[in-house]
C-alpha cells in the first residue's frame, strides 16, 4: 500500500484534507487571536485601576 | 463535583486551565494515530477505491456538526430551565465551532460526491437538512451579535436553539424516512457496524480525534467569551464612575 499513490480521485482527498486543515487552523487562530485580545483589554483595564465587580470575592 | 461547582466563572477558569494542556496533547496523539492508520493501514474500499479515505474526515465532521448543536440544546435548556451562568457562554462558544464542523462535512461531502455519485451536490433530505443546520448556525451566531446585552441575546438564542434542534432527528432519520442519494447509517446501527475492522478503527480513532477537538476549541472559546463579558462589565463600571447619573451598568452573572 502506497499511502502517496491515491488513484485517480487524488485531486478530489487532497481537497477536503485541505479544506479540513485550513478550517481547523482557522478555528485555532480566531481561539488564539481572540484569546490574545480579550487578555489585552483586561490587563488594559486592569492598569486604569478599574476592576469588576465580584473580583474579591474571585480572589478568596 | 457538581455542575453547579463551576456557575462561578473564575473557577470553571480555573478548572479550563487546569484541564485544556491535556486535552490538547490527547486530541495530537489521537490525531497522529488517526491520520497514520488513515492513510498508512487503512485499505482502499473494493468499490470507492483511495476516496474511501474522505471518510476519515467527513464523517467525524459529521457527527461533530450534530453533537456541536446538541450541547448547544442542552445549554439552551441551561439558560432557560436550570440558568446556570455559564450554559449561555458554552452555547455561544460552541456556535461557531458547529458551523465550521458542518461547513467541513458539506465540503468534504461534496467533494466525496463528485466522483461517488457523478455530482458535487443533489437536494436529497440529508444534504439539505444539514444544510439547513448549517444555515441555523450562522443565524444563532448573528443573533448573538445583533444583542448587545449577552444575557437577553443568550435567552432569545436558546429558545431559537431548542426549535432549531427538531432538525436533529430529520438528519439522522433521513436516509430512512426518505430515498436519499446518501447511503444510511453504516456505524450507529442496533444490529452493529456494517463496516470493516481495517477501516473502521481508523475512522473510530479519528472521530476520538475530532470529539477532543472540539472540546478543547469548545473550552478555550468559552474562556475568551468569559473573559470578553468581563471586558465589557469593567468599560461599563468605567463609564458608570465617569457618568453615574446616566450610567445604569449591571453585573453580568459570567464575570
Amino acid at each position: 500500500m502506497d499511502p502517496f499513490d491515491l488513484g485517480p480521485h487524488a485531486g478530489f482527498i487532497i481537497a477536503s484534507y485541505t479544506v479540513t486543515f485550513g478550517v481547523v487552523a482557522a478555528l485555532i487562530a480566531w481561539v488564539l487571536i481572540d484569546r490574545a485580545q480579550q487578555r489585552a483589554a483586561l490587563n488594559d483595564l486592569e492598569r486604569q485601576g478599574i476592576s469588576r465587580a465580584g473580583q474579591r470575592q474571585d480572589k478568596s | 463535583m457538581a455542575l453547579w461547582d463551576y456557575a462561578n466563572p473564575t473557577r470553571f477558569l480555573r478548572l479550563v486551565d487546569i484541564v485544556l494542556p491535556w486535552l490538547i496533547a490527547a486530541c495530537a496523539l489521537a490525531f497522529a494515530i488517526g491520520l497514520y492508520k488513515s492513510f498508512f493501514m487503512a485499505p482502499e474500499d473494493y468499490q470507492q477505491g483511495d476516496t474511501v479515505r474522505i471518510m476519515f474526515i467527513h464523517v467525524p465532521a459529521a457527527w461533530l456538526a450534530m453533537m456541536c448543536y446538541s450541547v448547544m440544546a442542552i445549554s439552551a435548556l441551561g439558560t432557560l430551565v436550570w440558568k446556570h451562568p455559564l450554559a449561555d457562554v458554552s452555547a455561544k462558544a460552541a456556535a461557531p465551532l458547529g458551523a465550521a464542523f458542518t461547513f467541513i462535512s458539506l465540503i468534504t461531502g461534496s467533494l466525496w460526491g463528485k466522483p461517488m455519485w457523478g455530482t458535487y451536490w443533489v437536494w436529497d433530505a440529508r444534504l439539505t437538512s444539514v444544510l439547513v443546520l448549517f444555515i441555523m448556525y450562522l443565524g444563532l451566531m448573528a443573533l448573538w451579535r445583533t444583542m448587545e446585552d449577552p444575557i437577553k441575546a443568550g435567552k432569545a438564542a436558546a429558545v431559537l436553539t431548542l426549535v432549531g434542534a427538531f432538525n436533529l432527528p430529520i438528519i439522522k432519520f433521513s436516509v430512512d424516512w426518505w430515498n436519499t442519494l446518501h447511503q444510511p447509517a453504516s456505524v450507529i446501527r442496533l444490529d452493529g457496524p456494517t463496516i470493516h475492522p481495517d477501516i473502521l478503527i481508523p475512522l473510530l480513532v479519528m472521530a476520538l480525534a475530532f470529539t477532543l477537538l472540539f472540546f478543547t476549541l469548545h473550552l478555550a472559546a468559552m474562556r475568551n467569551e468569559i473573559f470578553r463579558r468581563r471586558v465589557r462589565s469593567m468599560r461599563m463600571k468605567a463609564a458608570a464612575s465617569a457618568h453615574p447619573a446616566g450610567a445604569t451598568a449591571t453585573a453580568q452573572p459570567a464575570e
